[in-house]
């Protein structure tokens, strides 16, 4: 038998009972749309997280105080000794190296900004210029911390416009002083209102020198230390120039962990695909279900096509024929279903990109092409009983069934 | 042409024996034209699926135009159906999706005959069994008459050695029963060897040379 003639004589059979079609695809076509909207809006959800780290830089390095990895285990944490701070003197010395673009000492906490009666508790930042090129800030009015010596604690400050406009109203803020946490310091710029860095809303943040932020927490220590690497491809030396440097500083115990974009990217990347995953994989069921649809659906089409299928028996059909004929079947339905539930599913991604643009829910290739394989794959193998049973049907029985 | 040596056909029905064909010997030579008859659960239809190998005897030697053909596989045994046997039934067996033209071509299609060579064969059948203005109805569209010569083109349209006739007349009225038969005797005038199960005399004696079966035992044979 011809392809053509396999493929027109199958169609026709769906044809000739459409209600009973017409279901089978509707399951087929909901499964695939399950796993390729689904894995869609995973990928899209993977897609945003990455790029917002990427915003951040990948040549960021982050230095934080204290080992998590060692710290139950070395004789410090048994006689109560806390993991050394990190000094600004720490910083100032990992800036000279040249495999170093920038340097950014970190203070952070939150503190009260007052100004005339009106009050407000704000995030507040202790850094250096350096940080508004690492986070990829804009300055909107005035200008940013002055470049200065890091420890010279001036009271000045950056706001962003959230605060600006809770404090200040539509009055202009530049030169005009704020009292954070009971010292006095003058705004010298306001934050565009651009950007939402991960972490933290640049529009309600407060900054000021790192020295400035020491006295106000009353701390010689730093939060973390944000070093920029010149290049990404030095990133590994860089670290172990970090892991030193640090090291000699305190008395040659490592007690600091280092974190680079990188290995945070890394790892929500896997975990965002592992959910994907995970989401396709359930919605893989539902195309299973449709398989088991299927095969019902097929062994009813045999019993009530037992003459016929005796008929092309006695006309000279092979057992192998009578196969392919009802798996052709079979797989055909899957296939229109198939590229039904493709349509209904992008469709549904493009819906869900218009409401939520920040989100590209646009479903990978490997989920399209697992969909397809999927809904292909359980057309067959569930048409594979119902066609076996045909096929070993026998012709005499079959043609007096009247 | 057709050669049946020494055959028995056993069926196990409820755990016992039934003796459907019993040492059953019987040959047809070409272009005969032959009537079985005998009374319903004889055999007769029984003889008639071991000729169009449908049925496999459970011993003696089936000999089809010199060649053994009694312990094909499913292969060969369709190849041989397909090329070598008309089958005509009593409730004609079309395909209701299809066209009469198209139930015509089935065992071509089934073969693998490419469209144009089909078309090409069923034409002068569909014109000489004067089908040519129903070719593109559905069989539900046909009168009963109509259906069985549809079923009767499509049963010779492979020019097969042997046309076997299972109560061709059973399910017709007795006009259209008798347009059925005499366009049967007018292939077999042609050469083409016919074989018709009935078990009505009527029909049965039109025959040159007619067999009774009773018992899966050949009773009568008129000669052959």
């Amino acid at each position: 038998m011809r392809p053509l003639d396999i493929l027109r004589f199958g169609l026709m059979s769906l044809g000739s009972n459409r209600v009973r079609t017409l279901l089978m695809l509707l399951a087929m076509s909901i499964g695939v749309a399950a796993v390729v909207l689904l894995t869609g809006i995973g990928n899209g959800a993977r897609l945003y997280i990455v790029d917002q780290f990427a915003s951040l830089g990948t040549n960021l390095v982050i230095i934080i105080p204290g080992r998590a990895e060692t710290a139950s285990n070395t004789p410090a944490t048994l006689v109560g000794e806390t993991p050394r701070d990190l000094t600004l003197e720490d910083a100032q010395a990992l800036s000279r190296s040249e495999l170093v673009a920038r340097v950014a000492p970190l203070n952070i906490g939150e503190l009260h900004a007052v100004r005339q009666g009106r009050e407000r508790q704000v995030p507040v930042l202790g850094s250096t210029t350096s940080f508004l090129d690492i986070h990829h800030l804009e300055i909107a009015l005035g200008t940013f911390l002055p470049e200065e010596d890091w420890d010279i604690a001036r009271p000045v400050c950056v706001i962003g416009p959230k605060v600006h406009q809770e404090l200040f109203g539509r009055e202009s803020a530049l030169g005009e002083l704020i009292r954070l946490g009971g010292y006095r310091c003058r705004v010298i710029g306001i934050l565009g209102s651009e950007g939402r860095s991960l972490g933290f809303d640049t529009q309600e943040l407060v900054i000021v020198p790192v020295a400035f932020a020491q006295m106000l927490y009353n701390t010689s220590g730093l939060f973390r230390i944000l070093v920029e690497g010149k290049d990404p491809e030095t990133l590994p030396r860089l670290k172990k120039h970090i892991t030193e440097t640090i090291a000699k500083r305190h008395h040659g115990e490592e007690d600091v962990t280092i974190i680079t974009q990188d290995s945070v990217l890394a790892t929500f990347d896997k975990i965002l695909k592992t959910l994907t995953l995970t989401v396709a994989g359930i919605a893989a069921i539902s195309l299973v279900v449709a398989g088991i649809l299927i095969m019902n659906v097929m062994l009813m089409s045999v019993a009530q096509r037992t003459a016929e299928i005796g008929l092309c028996k006695a006309l000279g059909a092979t057992q192998g024929k009578i196969m392919t004929m009802l798996v052709s079947e079979a797989l055909l339905l899957s296939a229109i279903g198939g590229v039904m539930g493709l349509m209904l599913g992008f469709a549904g991604a493009f819906g869900i990109a218009q409401v939520y643009p920040e989100l590209k829910t646009m479903p990978p290739v490997w989920a399209v092409a697992a969909a397809m394989t999927t809904a292909l794959g359980t057309g067959f193998i569930f048409s594979l009983l119902p066609a076996r049973r045909a096929a070993r049907l026998d012709p005499i029985r079959a043609l007096a069934g009247h | 042409m057709i050669e049946l040596r020494d055959i028995s056909r056993t069926f196990t029905v409820g755990g016992q024996e039934v003796r459907a064909m019993d040492h059953v010997s019987l040959a047809i030579g070409a272009g005969e034209y032959l009537s079985i008859m005998g009374p319903s659960g004889s055999g007769k239809s029984t003889l008639l699926n071991i000729i169009g190998l449908l049925d496999t005897p459970n011993s003696g030697t089936y000999m089809l135009e010199g060649r053994d053909v009694t312990s094909l596989d499913d292969k060969q045994l369709a190849a041989t159906r397909s090329k070598k046997i008309g089958f005509i039934f009593q409730f004609f067996h079309l395909i209701a999706r299809l066209t009469a033209e198209e139930n015509i071509e089935l065992p071509l299609m089934l073969a693998g005959v490419a469209a144009r060579e089909r078309h090409e064969r069923s034409a002068p059948l569909i014109d000489s069994f004067g089908l040519s203005n129903r070719q593109h109805h559905k069989p539900d569209e046909l009168s009963g008459g109509q259906r069985q010569r549809v079923a009767i083109a499509r049963a010779v349209i492979n020019r097969p050695a042997v046309l076997l006739a299972d109560e061709p007349t059973g399910n017709l009225d007795r006009s259209s029963g008798a347009e059925i038969i005499d366009l049967l005797e007018r292939l077999n005038a042609e050469g083409q060897t016919l074989v018709v199960v009935t078990h009505d005399p009527e029909i049965g004696n039109r025959a040159r040379r007619r067999i009774r079966v009773v018992d899966g035992r050949l009773a009568a044979d008129s000669g052959g």
